[in-house]
């Protein structure tokens, strides 16, 4: 990118208008590839509920509801923030977009405490497939198969949500830098996008892992 | 003939080849054209690696006996030619050369939406290949380039990891040409340039940029996860652990089915625009083609359940997947029976190009046909992993692709290099292409067709004759491949200056000095015309 907000505007570009409308369609297309990429897990988990029901409860119970529903409260109070960020670059609220950034990053770090808190006492109770596991019995192997797709979701999900933490530094550093205007804030428009993708992704995971073994008996 | 009108354009002060020299100005380009370039000279590599795996295959099948390569060698030469070629030539091939060469300036755009994304792809591309190279010098995979569990999973000795690592990440060079395609084509296009006045070829790469999109991300996954069960052994293709194998095929088919399109469609995008260009007409039902490449990108999405016929499918579940798959015949058909009629009464110039062209048409509708032998549930079971399979899809995609790739190069060889190739040799060397194919997959339908199995280095004593065909095949068709590579080097230097529209076609691309300028075009072009309108006056920038 250009240092003037005049010159914005890249070579390939007419205006920012048109800069602004294709870095918005190519940030939901790439977010398409996404779903497309939980997709594949989540078909994977789809099909091994249906062959193991009961397994899967049971290995469900083993996660805290609380702590899931917790990191939910955090997670969506950061996309709320992120909506701040947005609307604070459009009016070019320079305090309130610094305020609203740290606060995200803030949040977000606490979501990835909280999971890594979790990993770690599931590790001490040996869910670990591969690693350290000792469930026994009829239904060892489909608890691990569970705890595979647990494992493979939330952490591809903790991996989103690091870069989405390292892409909300930099346009925190961007907008301290004074780097946006109402005239000029793409990037802050594109990466809400892909936090708020983040976020949606943990909205279908916390049902899926931690919800299905509620009552089950 | 138009032999008239080669007139030499006076060297424009600058174009993209000159903008800048130095391997520095090469590596760190953000213009498309260039890009392309460097997917060129890449894929060009690889195709060449694959092609010399595919040559160990055939010369061992030479003799009945296996007495060339020993069999585990023959299933890692097998399994390299398939790996190399699929993911590393054919599924980049038009995409990366010609798309991003030509769909900025079919549209009119100075760039893609997104030049640096595009260096990157290249970037990605490279990596993987660097990846996939350490495989092979380690001592390749032997897998085939299907990897179905649990034999990738539990049982190969070869090194599965790091070929799905080059395939994972090379699939994001893919991800990253679909998303500047999509965005470019809805984003970029001039004034006046409506979704129905864009080339065919437009159309055809934005229905195989949506496939890319969507499909590739699950590759990646389903690669992700096999890495993940073979080095932890966790289970989830693997039954002992209550795991299903058969998931994989489903997961690897759901890409690999629509990767077929990505293979077949860029190249019916490239015989559209040849065949109008040499039939100097419209192309009879140009909407018709234009929502046939987008039908078939869809369709594509829905028939991966026919390479599971035998794999325990229910009975209605592939009933259901054999329906969809004839589906696929109708817009394939579609445009078969449209490029024909444009064909009809049509004043044809016979140029190199367009013999690729017109092989193409003949070469796809054989693998076509033979594709809905394999998309009925009972002769499937005859023909299921035979040489038959093997034939048909080398027909759609060495007969099809391939020949589109060659013929798309040759049609827009002026334009990338400012040079003509050689009209006689690129004539013999169409010929020789067409002839040694045939001669090489032909007898495989029949070989397939009384039971010779795909994949096995050693067959019956009464099939050598047949054998013996394709082996002899597949050499003419190495030496056609040679061909082109050694004329249009030598036209680079010795070739006659190209005018800006040398076969006298219509579109942006042509209007435009060759080799183009750095932004394409002088000033943005103003679309007045429907496209492919041959009725006015064929120039109006010079």
């Amino acid at each position: 990118m250009a240092e003037h907000a005049a010159a914005h505007v890249a070579h390939q570009f007419d205006d920012a208008e048109q800069q602004q409308a294709a870095s918005e369609l190519g940030m939901w297309i790439f977010l398409a590839t996404e779903v497309m990429f939980f997709g594949g897990m989540i078909l994977a988990y789809t099909v091994y509920r249906f062959t193991y029901p009961l397994p899967f409860a049971h290995a469900s119970q083993h996660l805290d509801a609380i702590l899931g529903g917790v990191n939910t409260g955090v997670l969506l109070g950061s996309s709320f923030t992120v909506a701040l960020a947005v609307h604070a670059a459009r009016t070019g609220a320079r305090r309130l977009l610094l305020g609203a950034l740290g606060v995200t990053i803030v949040l977000g770090g606490v979501f990835l405490a909280i999971k890594g808190y979790e990993w770690h006492h599931h590790y001490r109770e040996g869910l670990v497939p591969g690693v350290r596991f000792i469930p026994t019995g009829p239904e060892a192997n489909a608890i691990g198969l569970f705890f595979w797709l647990y494992f493979a979701m939330t952490g591809v999900h903790a991996l989103h949500l690091t870069i989405g933490i390292g892409v909300m530094t930099v346009i925190a550093f961007l907008a301290w830098r004074g780097h946006f205007s109402p005239a000029y804030h793409n990037p802050v428009e594109i990466a809400g996008l892909y936090w708020h993708f983040v976020d949606i992704v943990w909205i279908f995971l916390l049902p899926i892992l931690y919800l299905v073994g509620r009552h089950a008996p | 003939m138009t032999a008239a009108p080669i007139v030499v354009v006076p060297e424009t002060p600058e174009n993209y080849l000159t903008a800048g020299y130095g391997v520095r100005s090469w590596l760190l380009t953000t213009d498309h054209k260039r890009v392309g370039l460097l997917y060129l000279m890449s894929i060009t590599g690889a195709f060449f690696v694959g092609g010399f795996f595919a040559l160990g295959v055939r010369l061992e099948l030479l003799t009945p006996a296996g007495d060339l390569l020993r069999a585990e060698t023959y299933n890692k030469f097998f399994s390299m030619h398939g790996i190399i070629m699929v993911f590393f030539f054919l599924v980049p091939s038009i995409p990366a050369v010609l798309g991003n060469f030509l769909l900025p300036m079919m549209i009119g755009a100075r760039d893609v939406a997104f030049p640096r994304l595009n260096l990157l792809s290249w970037y990605v591309y490279m990596l993987g290949a660097g990846i996939i190279t350490y495989t092979v010098a380690s001592g390749g995979v032997d897998t085939g380039w299907t990897f179905y569990t649990p034999f990738s999973t539990l049982y190969s000795t070869s090194h599965v990891v790091s070929a799905g690592i080059a395939i994972f990440v090379v699939g994001f060079s893919s991800i990253l040409t679909g998303m500047n395609f999509i965005v470019t084509t809805h984003r970029m296009r001039a004034p006046g340039l409506d979704w129905f006045r864009l080339p065919l070829f437009v159309w055809a790469m934005y229905a195989t940029a949506i496939i890319m999109v969507l499909a590739t991300p699950v590759l990646a996954i389903t690669f992700t996860l096999v890495a993940l069960e073979r080095t932890l052994h966790i289970g989830i293709f693997d039954p002992a652990f209550g795991g299903d194998p058969v998931l994989f095929q489903h997961l690897f088919w759901f890409y690999s089915h629509p990767a077929v399109y990505i293979m077949i469609l860029p190249g019916m995008g490239v015989v559209s625009e040849v065949i109008a260009t040499f039939a100097h007409k419209r192309p009879f039902g140009y909407t018709y083609i234009a929502f046939s490449s987008v039908a078939i990108a869809v369709l594509g999405f829905l028939v991966w359940g026919h390479h599971l016929f035998v794999a325990g499918e229910s009975m209605y579940g592939a009933m259901v997947f054999s329906l969809l798959s004839y589906l696929v015949a109708i817009p394939s058909g579609v445009k078969v029976f449209n490029w024909t009629a444009t064909l009809h009464k049509a004043s044809i110039e016979f140029r190199t190009p367009m013999l690729y062209a017109l092989g193409f048409v003949g070469l796809f509708t054989m693998g076509g046909l033979t594709g809905l032998f394999l998309a009925s549930l009972g002769l499937d079971i005859h023909v299921h992993d035979t040489y038959f399979v093997v034939a048909h899809f080398h027909y759609i995609m060495v007969g099809g692709m391939v020949m589109a790739y060659l013929g798309g190069i040759h049609h827009w060889w002026p334009k990338i290099s400012g040079r003509m190739y050689p009209e006689a040799w690129g004539r013999v060397a169409a010929v020789t292409i067409f002839l040694g194919f045939n001669l090489t997959f032909f007898p495989q339908f029949i070989l397939g067709y009384l039971g010779m199995p795909r994949r096995y280095w050693e067959y019956p004593p009464e099939f050598q004759v047949l054998n013996v065909l394709s082996t002899a095949g597949a050499s003419i068709l190495g030496l056609g491949y040679v061909l082109p590579m050694a004329y249009l080097i030598w036209s680079l230097r010795y070739g006659e200056p190209a005018p800006a529209n040398p076969w006298g076609a219509t579109g942006l691309e042509w209007q435009t000095p060759s080799p183009p300028p750095r932004d394409n075009f002088e000033r943005t072009p103003v679309v007045t015309r429907p496209p492919y309108d041959y009725s006015g006056p064929e120039e109006e920038v010079g």
